[in-house]
């Protein structure tokens, strides 16, 4: 033993460990083998297989784990399906008091559930004491209050219906609050499966909400590998997944569920950026970076692991850091002094190992302190590369472990330009004490969250969630509940609505070849509707032509049969015209007016026009007309109200929620209603400053090209819409398929929609398809707050203040 | 006196020692060109508390250092020279020798760092410690507010030392720090230095009464640049006194200063510091923002007057197991 004298010398950090003991006994309570929770009940199912789970700081086995199957979750599914109705019959305040409960019963066992969390994932238990179980806490405690609040403040809402949850290792309890809170509170019933490594803070969960008195079936926790998660998601009976997880496995419950009708959540990887701009606190910053990627070892999805700073700061940044890695200290994730835990497992660590010894090859400069980890268990020092460019794999790829990359950069301007420079776009943080800098940085950059001077910051009040292949849809926060509900109006129209019954007219054109035609008495001038691509009227790159026929089967003109080399264009053009995300509301507004004036204008044009072509009467091409004016002003009238929030994060600092662009979406715009549908899904897109892809009905498209001289009369500046004629379905996949395109929008078929999903997870681009259903397009139902929300994704940027 | 150059700093490494900060010239763009983010700072200094912790026989050895590290202080209107013998005489046998056995730490004799009283006790307590090899400190400069002639408080400094006081610990004109009047906050620490001597010099910040934390820094590099040996944070009397962002910051613009010129200046955190607990996350602060070199009497010290006797307390709760009462430790 070391004597006082000797320490009073050395004056070294001791040992200060938590007790494993009661979480040991936990285990042993249930004879070191667990079955799933399903149905409110414990269940071994007879046969099934188990697998170990293991403690990563020792690689000794902690408990057993059943494997489930398909037949399983059939189970669990089935049990979710009868209690979904008796929850969501509970009312507000009726789910309000369990989830209530649940946050009391986290508190009551908030160091078990702390000391279980640390045995089995290997993070430090100061991180599971003080960090994520108070935000699972608070998770509950905050829902509890959307649950009692959903009555009223979502009052078209009902619940998506039986949710399939499937979370990740590195935060397994927190995850699962992000999960379970939102869902529970506005009235779904939920099937989860935490990941293989660390299921037993799910398990402990169950038993407490089962001692809480939730109801049978409400929540059910299955367990097993990536092949259980498979079968969870491909369950038809499953109305929603939630995932959280490694971008390739968003790809593939992407392409899986495609066509399926299930709402989809994905929060996925990430290679967030750390920027060190002009006036910074470099001090601060150096404690910034310990807590971007060295906090959870680096696990982090939203870790920090791309410094990028300016020039002249490099230097004494590297230095303040590499002193500072020299005081973390590694090592056993239960002393209550450790900094830096266990990785998670074996595969992880040679994941690391491998992707480190590549950053060498490559010419980066590595640092690592001074004393070594232990050699025992799952460990690996934190990790600085220096003298690092973009092009390396290791300032692209993400490697989840305790290495953080340098780069530098030259201006502001540069900064952002390399803070995009990534597939992901999940979170940045921002450092200076400037704020006229800080947010004017903060809107450029792609990503879910920005933390100004602070980092890894995170409260039940602020959505979290990505941008571009991070993934979509938001967790926490008012903007997190949009991913359980549906509005009520959309339940009411589905399966009674059915897609309008389409004659082919090109069928009729030949029947009506054989009649003879009354001959004009003066030819009409030639009108050649082309395409229109950066605010100027392009001839198709194919050089075909489709013709348009009306209602009885006559020619009425033709259209240019777009391709993919149009699309192409089109988006290259709609990128161009990124100034539009930056004109005011209110110039946005006033184009959309003046749209609205110019075609009230010619009202009478376009009445003709779509009753000719569409068979309808005159008076319903009027109304058509009529509404799309209407229309049109309301999202002029959205464009400068679609406001954020202002959070109430229990931090002193404001956390905006802002929505922003998503940028530039495709739109395949229905067969019927050729005016109205486009007006209906262009008007809220261009309103919030997207650009947009048009694909116009392809029934009807010279509705669409006769708009050409509306828009271009109507001070919509190049490139904000662009219109490619032709083949629907063939130009949607296209578009979907494209990886500069951020969201894709298709109303057609079922097999249509199913494609544009599936291609959509390329660069898991936003979706919104109506699997083949029809839609009520002059009714209330088809504008405002859905579509709104669809066109739009929201920002925390958390600001702290103070001097 | 040596003027070192400014450079930037490369990695730190480990400088030769040198006994005392002879100061350098005012460096005003460095002082002007300071960043501390409150927000941030203060989490960091909340993680002192929370990251960090010693137990057992680790504590007991840390609290035996946080004793040696303590002017034992008394600067009360009702002082007089027999409380001051009394302290004197605490600061001699600061831990009951059966503790000190029990602990196994008799051999390490153990006493405070300084004794810390007004002028008109110097001389008590410089004849109560004789043999001791304990240090007088003397807070001057009319002390707590400062606002005396600038000839009455040289000429205390100079009374002090010349009774025999070690250390001088002044307080600086908070009016500068306000006006932002660097170069006549610079003159006046020089000037207390120059009267000081050999005497090592403490400068009292009263953090408590400057504006911000950008300020404390600031204030800290000149004081340092005027040649202070220390930086303290306040007198005791301010409302707010020795806080842990305070120390944080001072304690970054002494590394910031060490990496410049090579000289190592200490820190007294003072007032406020009463539980064991506390004075633990301070040395926690000091040992992974500066090193293990600050935590020496030679460049760190608590000014404290209370925080003894929780210290012994939880001394005595390390030898026994069981939780012990005041009445059980000898008051000063």
């Amino acid at each position: 033993m070391t004597s006082i004298p000797e320490i009073f010398e050395t004056m070294s950090w001791g040992p200060a460990p938590e007790s494993a003991k009661p979480a040991l006994d936990w285990l042993l309570r249930h004879d070191g083998k667990f079955g799933l929770y399903v149905n409110g009940a414990w269940w071994h199912p007879k046969g099934a297989e188990h697998f170990a789970t293991l403690n990563p700081a020792t690689g000794k086995k902690l408990a057993e784990i059943t494997q489930a199957t398909a037949i399983e979750i059939d189970v669990a599914v089935k049990a979710a399906r009868r209690a979904q109705p008796g929850w969501w019959a509970l009312g507000g305040h009726g789910r309000a008091r369990h989830l209530y409960a649940l946050a009391r019963a986290v508190q009551r066992h908030s160091r078990l559930l702390a000391v279980v969390e640390t045995l089995d994932n290997g993070k430090p238990i100061r991180e599971s004491r003080d960090i994520d179980i108070p935000l699972v806490a608070r998770h509950f405690y905050h829902h509890a209050g959307w649950a009692q609040l959903m009555d009223t403040e979502m009052p078209d809402a009902v619940p998506v219906g039986v949710v399939g949850q499937i979370i990740p290792w590195n935060f397994p309890l927190l995850m699962l609050a992000w999960k379970i809170a939102p869902a529970l509170a506005t009235g779904n019933t939920v099937v989860l499966k935490p990941a293989e490594f660390t299921s037993l803070t799910a398990l402990l969960f169950a038993e407490l909400a089962e001692e809480a008195g939730l109801p049978p079936g409400v929540l059910n926790i299955i367990t097993g590998d990536g092949r259980t998660g498979a079968a969870l998601v491909d369950h038809a009976g499953i109305d929603k997944i939630a995932f959280t997880g490694s971008t390739d496995v968003g790809r593939i419950i992407r392409t899986a569920t495609a066509g399926s009708a299930k709402k989809l959540s994905l929060e996925l990887g990430g290679k967030s950026p750390f920027l060190v701009l002009e006036g910074a606190d470099l001090d601060s910053v150096v404690e910034g970076v310990v807590d971007a990627i060295w906090f959870n070892q680096g696990q982090v999805c939203c870790a920090g692991s791309r410094i990028l700073v300016q020039e002249a700061l490099a230097a004494p940044l590297i230095a303040k850091l590499r002193a500072r890695m020299e005081t973390l200290r590694v090592g056993d994730p239960l002393d209550k002094a450790v900094d830096i835990g266990a990785i998670i497992a074996p595969v992880q660590l040679e994941r690391i190992q491998k992707l480190v010894k590549q950053g060498e090859e490559e010419g980066a400069k590595l640092w690592q302190p001074s004393w070594s980890v232990p050699t025992e268990g799952c460990f690996y020092p934190p990790t600085l590369f220096t003298d690092v460019a973009p092009a390396s794999v290791i300032a692209q790829e993400e490697i989840f472990g305790p290495v953080v990359v340098l780069l530098t950069f030259r201006s502001h301007a540069e900064a952002v330009e390399l803070a995009n420079n990534t597939r992901y776009g999940l979170a940045a943080s921002i450092w200076t004490d400037n704020i006229n800098l800080a947010l004017d940085v903060a809107p450029k950059i792609k990503a879910g969250t920005v933390w100004v001077n602070c980092t890894n910051v995170f409260d039940a009040a602020s959505g979290f969630g990505g941008y571009r292949e991070s993934g979509f849809g938001r967790e926490g926060g008012r903007e997190g509940l949009r991913e359980y509900v549906k509005g009520a109006a959309a339940v009411r129209r589905s399966g009674a609505g059915k897609a309008p019954k389409w004659v082919d007219p090109a069928k009729k054109a030949a029947a009506r070849a054989a009649a003879p035609q009354r001959p004009s008495a003066s030819p009409r001038i030639d009108r050649t509707a082309k395409l229109f691509i950066g605010g100027k009227q392009a001839r198709p790159d194919s050089g075909y032509s489709t013709p348009v026929y009306a209602n009885d089967g006559r020619v009425v003109g033709e259209v240019g049969t777009g391709n993919r080399k149009d699309i192409r264009n089109a988006v290259e053009a709609a990128h161009k015209a990124d100034g539009w995300a930056r004109a005011t509301a209110h110039s946005r507004a006033q184009v959309l007016y003046y749209l609205g004036e110019n075609l009230s204008a010619r009202a009478v044009e376009f009445s003709a026009r779509i009753a000719e072509i569409t068979g309808v009467s005159a008076k319903e091409g009027a109304a058509e007309v009529e509404a799309s004016i209407r229309r049109l002003w309301t999202y002029a009238a959205w464009a400068d109200k679609w406001d954020g929030h202002v959070h109430h994060t229990p931090y002193r600092n404001v956390t905006l929620a802002m929505p922003e662009p998503i940028g530039v979406i495709g739109i395949a715009c229905p067969r019927e209603a050729p005016l109205l549908g486009f007006v209906s899904l262009v008007a809220p897109a261009i309103a919030l400053g997207n650009a947009v892809v048009v694909v116009p009905s392809e029934r009807a498209p010279l509705v669409a090209t006769d708009l050409y001289q509306v828009i271009e009369t109507s001070d919509v500046p190049a490139g904000v819409v662009n219109i490619i004629t032709g083949l629907r379905d063939e130009l949607a996949q296209v578009l979907a398929a494209h990886d500069d395109v951020e969201a894709m929008w298709y109303f057609g078929s079922l097999s249509g929609s199913a494609a544009v999903e599936r291609l959509s997870a390329g660069n898991l681009k936003r979706t919104w398809v109506n699997y083949g259903k029809g839609q009520e397009w002059m009714d209330a139902s088809s504008e405002g707050k859905v579509i709104l929300d669809e066109a739009t994704q929201i920002k925390n940027i958390w600001v702290p203040y103070g001097e | 006196m040596t003027q070192p150059t400014l450079a930037a700093p490369e990695r730190p490494k480990p400088l030769p020692f040198t006994p005392r900060n002879p100061g350098v010239p005012l460096a005003l763009d460095l002082v002007r060109d300071v960043h501390v983010n409150t927000s941030a700072v203060e989490r960091r200094a909340a993680s002192f508390g929370k990251r960090r912790t010693v137990k057992k026989e680790w504590q007991a050895a840390w609290l035996l250092r946080v004793v040696t590290l303590m002017d034992l202080t008394t600067l009360q209107g009702d002082d007089t020279a027999q409380r001051v013998r009394r302290l004197c005489a605490k600061a001699r046998q600061p831990v009951r020798q059966d503790l000190l056995v029990a602990l196994g730490a008799e051999s390490l004799r153990i006493k405070v760092a300084a004794v810390c009283v007004y002028h008109e006790f110097v001389s008590t307590a410089v004849e109560a410690l004789a043999g001791s090899g304990i240090p007088v400190a003397a807070v001057s400069t009319a002390f707590p507010h400062g606002l005396a002639p600038m000839s009455t408080k040289l000429a205390e400094i100079q009374a002090s030392v010349a009774a025999g006081a070690e250390e001088i610990d002044i307080v600086i004109s908070r009016r500068h720090v306000l006006e932002g009047n660097w170069p006549a906050l610079y003159d006046e620490i020089r000037a207390y230095r120059e009267a000081c001597g050999d005497a090592h010099l403490k400068t009292i910040l009263a953090t408590g009464e400057l504006p911000n934390l950008r300020e404390v820094f600031r204030a800290s590099l000149v004081c340092m640049m005027a040649g202070a040996d220390f930086i303290k944070t306040s007198t005791g009397k301010e409302s707010v006194n020795a806080t842990l962002p305070f120390g944080l910051v001072m304690a970054r613009a002494i590394r910031q200063y060490l990496e410049l010129t090579g000289h190592r200046v200490g820190l007294k955190p003072a007032g406020g510091i009463r539980s064991a607990k506390d004075s633990l996350d301070w040395l926690g602060l000091m040992k992974e923002e500066l090193g293990d070199a600050w935590l020496r009497p030679e460049l760190f010290r608590f000014g404290a007057s209370s925080l003894l006797t929780d210290v012994e307390r939880q001394l005595e709760h390390a030898v026994t197991g069981r939780y012990s009462a005041n009445h059980r430790h000898p008051m000063a």
